[in-house]
């Protein structure tokens, strides 16, 4: 924050010398933080938001790249399998995207992988696969997500991926491979040349430690449940873990929930729901708890305001600022040029409520 | 100057309802042209200067624990001054304008920047962004004309207090962010009765200003000076300096945006039912230009550029010295006068007029026809002169 922040008091008797002196020195730099300062030379000291650095593009396909990121010194260890939410600057506007970590945990140099692979009109993948430099600073935030392996590790295991949906399994398989018995992986991608992780994947079926049934749908069409039910008999005894496309993970999905073993199939969803950026749409202040409804011609604050909602307002007419607030999830347009802003969960894309009517479902933080 | 509406020939009266509306339509096409080209370039632009003030501050700062010897006083007061003003006008103006609020980073935003002055960013984005930037020059509703102890229009009323303002001027000129907080917190208004004195939404926002004062006084005038040892006095000395060479500078540049002379202002009656296009005629009448080089441009915050930032006060400031050429193109199209001239001439223009205006209209018409009835017979004997040399020669 580029604001003093106002730490609240701690009782006195924890009040460490450490507290003491990072407070004097917050006056001392007032209205600034001691770490707008040290970020000039130092942007991934201990303390600072979290960053990385990108130190290796290694490409994996045509259109995959390996990204590997040495993190700031706040970096957690993360679980394999996990994803990280990273911030990248894309002709001068930041925009977060989630990937999973594909590295092993006990690098000796400590840096970070995550593979992106381009997907059309995606402007972050896009970025990272055909633009981005080594030595770009990019934001990142701490290992998150529940599609992990237990730490008592199943018996027997299958993973069913398609693209890059290969990404989180591979994190698991590096960190893990040997921990686990008996590993199926029934992998999907449009040709043998775009399998990510290829030669990697080879030899571990060289080597036994997984059984690898690579379908490439080109040639050999989608994958669909009475091949797979085929290609594993034993698929209900296993844990299952699925990554891909929302078809493929539906019909999974659909599938064990038939068979009553929902509880053995846990699925990560790589793409956010599409968002209906028609006109209008139902909108939600999530703090005051109210939802109403908008037409696509209405600004937000108009809406909001008929609605009783306390909202900051200003000039009304888009200059003065005094309006912004974060949109959590959801797509607005501006009233102005049309453009349509969205934003996924976690975001909080600010937005001038002025000027901007709902393109969908919108979830605003007031 | 008197307010636009009752001036005997009107600068706009030749335009048409058509031509105010095509005005605005080719205005909103420069501006989008500017946000669909907004990228990198601009994002690194921003970040370069925030950084290199940072750096010079940090710079400044650290020759300054050596104030006692006169060259170390010297240059990190001038490294000083100059990282205050940059920090002040081409970052904190600008950040808090919302121009750099399109990159999303939330380091450089609107909703979060504090600037290096005494008035709280948040009770300066109010009064700024909100009445000034929306109700620019008109009479009654922008408290900037004259910031309320000054009278800078024919049309606003004389009283007897106005008759010090060339000295309230210059005082509000020294203390300039105090001026500003006491503005933005509407000191004078809220003082004045005892139910807004006492009012807690009044008690909140003082405790607030008062708060961001201790704060910037106890960096300037306590810690710093502490930590320079025995330079303690001459660190005082300094900072002081410092602050004062800022808050004369962004004084001057300020009264050059809206006070000198061809500046028009405005009818309180005359805005109701404004359209998009008669706002823009009014930002583009009511505020002026100072003509200068790269450092000028950077030192005002690109305000030497107040008509473009007028027009459009959330493009980003880099994208103002590009785009004045085609917004001078459009004043001759449409028969407008671009009020622009170099800061000694506008300072002066300005300052001219706040001493004309200290006295009653009347009383400054007729003092000036005498001293031009005195002068020109002495003139007309002057050219006789002139004339009998030409002659003798």
């Amino acid at each position: 924050m580029a604001t003093t922040v106002q730490t609240p008091a701690p009782a006195r008797s924890t009040t460490s010398l450490r507290d003491r002196a990072l407070r004097l020195a917050e006056r001392v730099t007032t209205p600034l933080l001691p770490a707008d300062y040290l970020d000039l030379f130092s942007p991934l000291h201990s303390g600072a938001d979290l960053r990385g650095r990108i130190v290796g593009l290694y490409p994996e396909t045509r259109d995959a790249v390996t990204v590997a990121i040495k993190p700031g010194r706040g970096w957690r260890p993360h679980t394999p399998g996990q994803y990280i939410r990273i911030g990248v600057d894309v002709n001068g506007v930041r925009h977060w995207r989630a990937y999973s970590l594909t590295s092993p945990l006990d690098r000796p140099d400590g840096l970070i992988t995550v593979t992106v692979k381009a997907i059309p009109d995606g402007v972050v993948s896009n970025h990272l696969v055909r633009r981005a430099t080594v030595g770009t600073l990019i934001q990142l935030d701490q290992a998150q997500g529940e599609f992990v392996l237990p730490s008592e590790r199943p018996e027997r295991v299958l993973f069913v991926t398609a693209g890059s949906g290969i990404t989180p399994v591979m994190g698991m398989l590096r960190n893990a491979v040997h921990e686990l018995a008996d590993v199926v992986l029934v992998h999907s991608a449009p040709t043998a040349d775009d399998v990510i992780f290829s030669r990697e994947l080879q030899q571990l079926a060289k080597e036994r430690r997984i059984r690898l049934v690579e379908k490439h749908t080109e040639t050999d069409g989608m994958l669909d449940i009475t091949e797979l039910v085929e290609l594993v008999p034993d698929y209900a005894d296993r844990q299952t873990w699925a990554c891909g496309p929302v078809g493929l993970l539906d019909a999974l999905g659909d599938h064990w929930e038939a068979r009553g073993i929902a509880d053995r199939l846990h699925v990560e969803r790589f793409r956010p729901t599409v968002l209906v950026t028609g006109e209008g749409g139902t909108v939600r202040f999530s703090r005051s708890e109210t939802v109403l409804e908008a037409d696509g011609a209405t600004p937000l604050l108009d809406a909001g305001e008929s609605a009783g909602v306390l909202m900051p307002s200003g000039c009304r007419m888009g200059i003065c600022f005094g309006c912004v607030v974060p949109l959590r999830e959801g797509a607005v347009r501006d009233l102005r040029n049309g453009e349509v802003t969205t934003a996924a969960p976690g975001d909080g894309v600010l937005i001038q409520t002025c000027v901007s009517a709902a393109a969908g479902t919108c979830d605003i933080d007031l | 100057m008197t307010v636009l509406q009752k001036k005997d020939t009107s600068p706009i009266a030749h335009l048409t309802e058509e031509d105010i509306e095509n005005l605005g339509k080719e205005l909103d096409a420069i501006r989008q042209e500017v946000i669909d080209t907004r990228g990198e370039r601009d994002a690194a632009y921003i970040r370069k200067v925030i950084a290199t003030q940072r750096k010079l501050e940090l710079g400044s700062r650290a020759v300054l624990l050596f104030s006692l010897f006169p060259p170390a006083w010297l240059v990190g007061t001038a490294g000083l001054s100059v990282a205050k003003i940059l920090e002040n006008m081409e970052i904190g103006h600008n950040v808090m304008h919302g121009q750099w609020d399109w990159m999303r980073d939330p380091k450089i935003h609107s909703t979060t920047w504090e600037w290096d002055n005494a008035s709280p960013s948040e009770q300066w984005k109010h009064s700024h962004n909100e009445l000034h930037h929306t109700y620019t020059n008109v009479i009654g509703r922008d408290n900037d004309l004259g910031y309320g102890i000054m009278r800078v229009d024919e049309d606003q009323r004389w009283h007897p207090f106005y008759l010090g303002q060339p000295l309230w001027n210059f005082v509000n000129a020294c203390f300039f962010e105090y001026g500003i907080a006491a503005y933005d917190l509407e000191l004078g208004r809220n003082l004045r009765s005892k139910k807004r004195r006492q009012s807690p939404e009044f008690r909140a926002r003082a405790k607030q200003v008062l708060r961001k004062i201790r704060g910037q006084v106890t960096k300037d005038y306590v810690l710093h000076p502490v930590l320079s040892g025995p330079s303690f006095l001459h660190t005082i000395g300094a900072n002081a300096t410092a602050n004062l060479v800022r808050n004369l500078w962004t004084h001057s540049v300020i009264m050059c945006g809206h006070f000198p002379e061809g500046v028009e202002t405005f009818e309180r009656r005359s805005i109701e039912g404004e359209t998009r296009g008669e706002w823009y005629l009014r930002q583009m009448l009511g505020s002026a230009n100072i003509s200068g080089g790269k450092a000028m441009h950077i030192m005002t915050g690109n305000l030497s550029y107040q008509i473009e930032h007028h027009l459009f006060p959330d493009l980003p400031s880099n994208r103002y010295q590009e785009i004045a050429p085609r917004i001078r193109d459009l004043f001759e199209r449409y028969g407008l006068t671009y009020t622009s001239g170099p800061l000694p001439k506008q300072v002066g223009s300005a300052w001219k007029k706040v001493i004309r205006l200290s006295l009653p209209n009347e009383f400054g018409q007729k003092a000036s026809a005498r001293v031009l009835s005195i002068a020109r017979p002495i003139k007309q004997a002057d050219a006789a002169q002139d004339s009998d040399r030409e002659s003798a020669a």
